[in-house]
């Protein structure tokens, strides 16, 4: 043992020994399909055989169910992607040419890095198994024959035990040539980065499994035409892949039914801030949020609930009153004025400066900014500099309007998104918290008191 | 040859994970193992990874000074990443830094007279739920750091770097 391994504790499920504060064990799931069964321990391959795990991809391939059947099965479910922008998985599947020929591959994009989020941490060290399986019935379904799972640097413990649980599936036959007898072969790997946010933007990913900077690409060409090393290519996200299996194996309708009309089945939410119990909460899309909240604990030493980023920090902030009028899913979030994006959910209370948090915030885009387009480059650099000055009671009465003209000057202006995940944070505070912006211009100081 | 024969070993497997024509798929491990070996990235192990990989060293240079958790400098026998994000901050990630920085006299970007830490500002470690969380080495992730558990922490480590 070496001396820094009692300093890893990234794989610990249950720190403190205190399982109703643990991160996802606390037993507070509602209808769980992706964390059901999952004790911490149990993520091993004969865990997951005994859970009722690779018996879809068993069934695809040993019943004959066809390419096309697969991505009915997955259009029928109603299932949106999970890393943030909610596209239907089995649209973006159906653009794939199936019968293309030559080299396609499949990607996992587990570079979580959305601050608030971190459900696809829970999903690859509880339960890798269901994001393998997820991929090799994504790559049946689209005749790919080659995939990477790309993993956040930062949870480099997390990538090693994903590396354990693909050999594992290896020696298995789970992966790897003629899977389960059939003539259906695929090769997955697992890939880390070292630390860039820009990275779960997917052509960003694309470029950087390449071996290259993590700058976006312009689009089009799409990845399904031209993705990584040039050849279509397909890309969603962890949890993505791990609702998979659920879906095969229950069938579509079930897992429709589960959420609400559009937004099948269930999501995971990571909710912290100032809540009691922060964690990964697998529950229906469609729940109220205040049911979310009350399974995190509710408010942390009771206090009043002022505002929450309902999607991961790119999403507009709402107001208390707003929020608790939401259900958790991709169009009550939209309809309010923000987005559902990650599931990441970051609760503030009464206590809480807004033009601080916007701060915090608008200093990691401008740190993040991968440099490529000016507006994101210098605006992010601009964003940051006067809501610093405004938090540090040299704010000038123009700067609200000026705040308003450089985020417009962004949006829609960059070959990513991370322009506008800069820009739409910082209109949100704005539009809600107004009058909070202009206290501090022309105070010098904050409407809540003062806080590291 | 200025890695040893098990850092060029895992070169290989990692390597062997993509198409023979793409090798530089295999840049951003290489770097890694290079840097677990070595501590940082000094341009000579740079232009040995290039080497090996069959590229000119600036397409590695180019990656190693891109991604946050490669070092270009030499840095403490221990290096220490907080999040300091939103998510964070509301869960005494800022206070956590500040601690740290008291306690060792440093700031973000600094490295102890001794040697023996470094203190850098991290971004989302993607596990925010386990605030105040660390990084140790990059690859060791310490999560619910009270000041107590980081008094301890910062004790051992001394205590390791002095034996």
């Amino acid at each position: 043992m070496s001396f820094l391994d009692k300093y890893s504790h990234g794989l610990i499920a249950n720190p403190g020994n205190d399982l109703s504060n643990s991160m996802a064990l606390h037993g507070r799931h509602i209808k769980p399909q992706i964390l059901d069964g999952i004790n911490g321990e149990n993520w091993h391959l004969e865990d997951y055989v005994k859970r009722g795990g690779y018996e879809a991809l068993r069934k695809i391939l040993t019943t004959g169910l066809s390419q096309e059947d697969v991505i009915a099965e997955i259009k029928a479910s109603g299932l949106r992607g999970r890393g943030g922008a909610g596209f239907p998985t089995g649209l973006k599947w159906s653009f794939m040419p199936r019968t293309f020929p030559g080299q396609k591959y499949l990607v996992c994009n587990s570079d979580e890095g959305e601050p608030g989020t971190f459900k696809d941490r829970d999903i690859l060290r509880f339960n890798p198994h269901a994001v393998i399986e997820g991929m090799a019935i994504g790559a049946y379904a689209m005749g790919i024959s080659v995939g990477y799972n790309y993993i956040h640097g930062e949870v480099f413990e997390i990538y090693k035990r994903f590396e354990e649980a693909l050999e594992e599936a290896r020696k298995a036959g789970f992966l790897g040539d003629n899977i389960l007898g059939s003539s259906f072969s695929f090769q997955l790997h697992a890939h880390h980065g070292y630390g860039a946010y820009i990275c779960g933007e997917e052509t960003a990913l694309l470029e950087s499994l390449e071996g290259k900077k993590g700058q976006p690409r312009f689009k089009p060409p799409f990845p399904a035409s031209f993705g990584l090393y040039g050849k279509p290519s397909t890309i969603n996200n962890t949890e993505t892949f791990a609702a998979v299996p659920w879906i095969i194996r229950n069938g579509g309708q079930q897992y429709l039914e589960v959420g609400k009309p559009n937004n099948g089945g269930t999501k995971l939410f990571s909710i912290t801030g100032d809540v009691e119990r922060p964690g990964t909460y697998e529950i229906p899309l469609g729940t109220p949020f205040a049911t979310l909240l009350e399974l995190a604990g509710g408010m942390r030493n009771g206090r009043k609930l002022k505002a929450v980023i309902p999607g991961g920090s790119s999403a507009p902030v709402l107001p208390a009153d707003i929020m608790m009028d939401c259900t958790m899913d991709y169009d009550s979030i939209a309809k309010a004025g923000s987005m559902l994006g990650s599931g990441a959910v970051t609760v503030m209370d009464e206590s809480r400066c807004m033009v601080k948090s916007l701060l915090r915030l608008s200093y990691f885009y401008f740190e993040e900014s991968c440099g490529q387009c000016t507006p994101c480059r210098e605006g992010t650099g601009w964003l940051y500099r006067i809501v610093n000055r405004i938090e540090n009671g040299q704010g000038r009465p123009e700067d609200l309007d000026m705040l308003d003209t450089v985020a417009g000057n962004i949006m829609g202006r960059t070959i990513c998104a991370l322009g506008d995940a800069a820009a739409m944070p910082v209109r949100g505070f704005l539009k809600h918290y107004r009058d909070e912006f202009a206290h501090h211009i022309e105070h010098k100081q904050c409407v809540v008191p003062h806080y590291l | 040859m200025l890695l040893s024969e098990q850092a060029y070993t895992k070169i290989d497997k990692e390597l062997a994970k993509y198409p023979a024509d793409q090798r530089s798929s295999a840049i951003m491990s290489s770097l890694r193992i290079a840097q677990e070996e070595n501590g940082w990235l000094s341009s000579d192990l740079i232009a040995e990874i290039a080497g090996y990989i069959g590229v000119e060293p600036i397409a590695v240079q180019e990656v190693a000074t891109f991604y946050d958790m490669f070092d270009m400098k030499p840095v403490g026998k221990f290096k220490i990443t907080v999040c300091t994000n939103l998510p964070c901050a509301l869960r005494d990630g800022v206070k956590t830094a500040e601690y740290i920085k008291e306690k060792l006299g440093i700031g973000f970007g600094e490295t102890t007279p001794d040697g023996t830490f470094t203190l850098k500002e991290g971004e989302c470690m993607g596990a925010c739920g386990d605030s105040p969380i660390l990084l140790v080495n990059n690859h060791h992730m310490c999560v619910r750091m009270s000041q107590e558990k980081i008094d301890e922490m910062l004790a051992d480590m001394l205590k390791e770097a002095q034996a």
